[in-house]
């Protein structure tokens, strides 16, 4: 069947790309493509496409608003040009006064997640209760099950989506790899051996 | 340089280290939550403010430190402690270079976060509970509105006086037990005051026992027990006596 002519060729995802435009308004946390297709009932690649109209729309520089990729979803946030005067007038409660022990758990839970305080502890050497407790209230981790023993083993925690979007990640997949990071038992193991050579001499 | 004088300034604690150690001592604070290496870091600082070394208080410290970490070791991984023993010192040496690259990578990667942290605080974005999933709609067929207007009249209407009748409680009268316990005592000398109120309430039970105490008042009866919480035996007057004088000849005869 052939199509009418128009005269003015809209471009055909400019409504996909209105509504997606207006769901993610609304929402408050990032949302995954598949998520955006149900709402819409569309088709996965035109939504993907839509998104991508958007991106260029909503681009750093271009926009007060931009879109981002982060924490498994799309949504919006504000351009880094307008952070001071966002900074005047919103307060950060999970980024705000994030302790090096806080840092050093949520990095633990991150790589090592879903784990167990006491798997915390035994890896900073000091009790993980408190900066558990707080990066909980943070939002930046959750409990996610219990280890298996006869009376319920202890809690395991996992970081949440809240924690992606605050560090800018996509995925965890993004964190630098663990063995890329300095932490070279061969270069501890012949430093201890220097030690107890020196302590023999 | 006196150790015990040591200021410290740590996450759980902040005071001279005499003081932290007493307080762990008297376990007021948990030394799970204490970071020795931060005890450790300021002595050393401190000794770098002197030019001669102080060999008596570098001792003084070891001991204490040394004791402070078997100490937190023990606490904090009891379980371990017996399998770790049974290391060669070989093998402890190679445990502990890899626990301490585990900490080291842990601490890269918190170092990593906190720049990752710093590079994105001009990001702002809406925080919030995650939004509710709509309800399906509940369609109403079609209201009379006189059936409105009843509904809301019920409601205009005086509500009934609550009643409060189910949360009296109820005794029985002290006098039903008297006699009771008279009309028992008519028939037998002795009777056993626990196995009468099985069955009682608890309040039925203090009613009884108030009219026991009503007639050991007026000295109809007399009251023993052999020990407390021991099943109380009453008799009556008069017949104490004969039962006493039973309850000794029984006793002779069984141990004679």
């Amino acid at each position: 069947m052939e199509r009418p002519l128009r005269l003015v060729t809209a471009n055909p995802l400019d409504q996909l790309a209105r509504t997606l435009e207006a769901l993610l308004v609304v929402a408050s946390a990032p949302l995954p493509v598949e998520e955006l297709v149900a709402a819409t009932e569309d088709d996965r690649e035109r939504v993907e496409l839509a998104l991508g109209l958007l991106g260029e729309r909503y681009h750093e520089g271009r926009s007060g608003i931009v879109l981002e990729s982060v924490a498994g979803g799309w949504a919006f946030r504000a351009s880094r040009d307008a952070a001071e005067a966002c900074g005047r007038l919103f307060e950060r409660p999970v980024q705000r006064g994030l302790s090096q022990a806080s840092l050093e758990t949520v990095a633990i839970v991150a790589y090592l997640g879903p784990c167990t305080r006491p798997e915390i502890a035994r890896i900073r050497g000091v009790a993980a209760d408190s900066a558990v407790a707080g990066l909980v209230e943070r939002g930046l981790i959750t409990e996610a099950g219990r280890e298996d023993g006869a009376h319920g083993g202890a809690v395991k925690y996992k970081t949440t989506p809240m924690f992606e979007r605050v560090f800018g990640l996509e995925s965890l997949s993004q964190l630098p790899r663990l063995d890329d990071l300095p932490g070279d038992v061969d270069d501890l193991r012949e430093r201890l051996h220097a030690v107890a050579e020196q302590r023999s001499a | 340089m006196i150790v015990r004088e040591l200021d410290l300034d740590l996450d759980a604690f902040e005071g001279p280290f005499d003081l932290l150690l007493t307080l762990v001592l008297k376990e007021e604070v948990d030394l799970a939550d204490v970071d020795v290496a931060g005890i450790v870091v300021r002595f050393l600082e401190r000794l770098a403010e002197r030019d001669a070394l102080d060999l008596d208080a570098c001792g003084e410290f070891l001991v204490l430190v040394a004791a402070l970490l078997e100490l937190k070791a023990r606490g904090l991984f009891e379980d371990e402690a017996a399998e770790l023993s049974e290391l060669e010192p070989e093998e402890a040496a190679e445990e502990l270079a890899r626990r301490l690259a585990e900490y080291r990578r842990m601490k890269e990667a918190a170092g990593w976060l906190a720049e990752r942290l710093s590079s994105e605080r001009d990001r702002f974005f809406r925080v919030g509970p995650a939004p509710f999933a709509p309800q399906p709609e509940r369609r109403l067929a079609q209201q009379d509105p006189e059936s409105l207007a009843n509904v809301v009249r019920l409601l205009a209407a005086e509500p009934p006086a609550v009643s409060l009748a189910h949360m009296e409680l109820r005794f029985p009268p002290v006098a039903q037990f008297l006699e009771r316990f008279r009309a028992l005592l008519a028939r037998r000398s002795v009777f056993d005051f626990d196995s009468e109120l099985e069955g009682l309430s608890r309040a039925e039970q203090a009613i009884a026992f108030l009219a026991l105490l009503d007639l050991r008042r007026s000295d109809e009866i007399r009251i023993s027990q052999a020990a407390p919480f021991a099943p109380i035996r009453v008799s009556k007057v008069g017949q104490e006596s004969a039962a006493v004088n039973e309850r000794t000849n029984a006793w002779n005869v069984r141990s004679a």
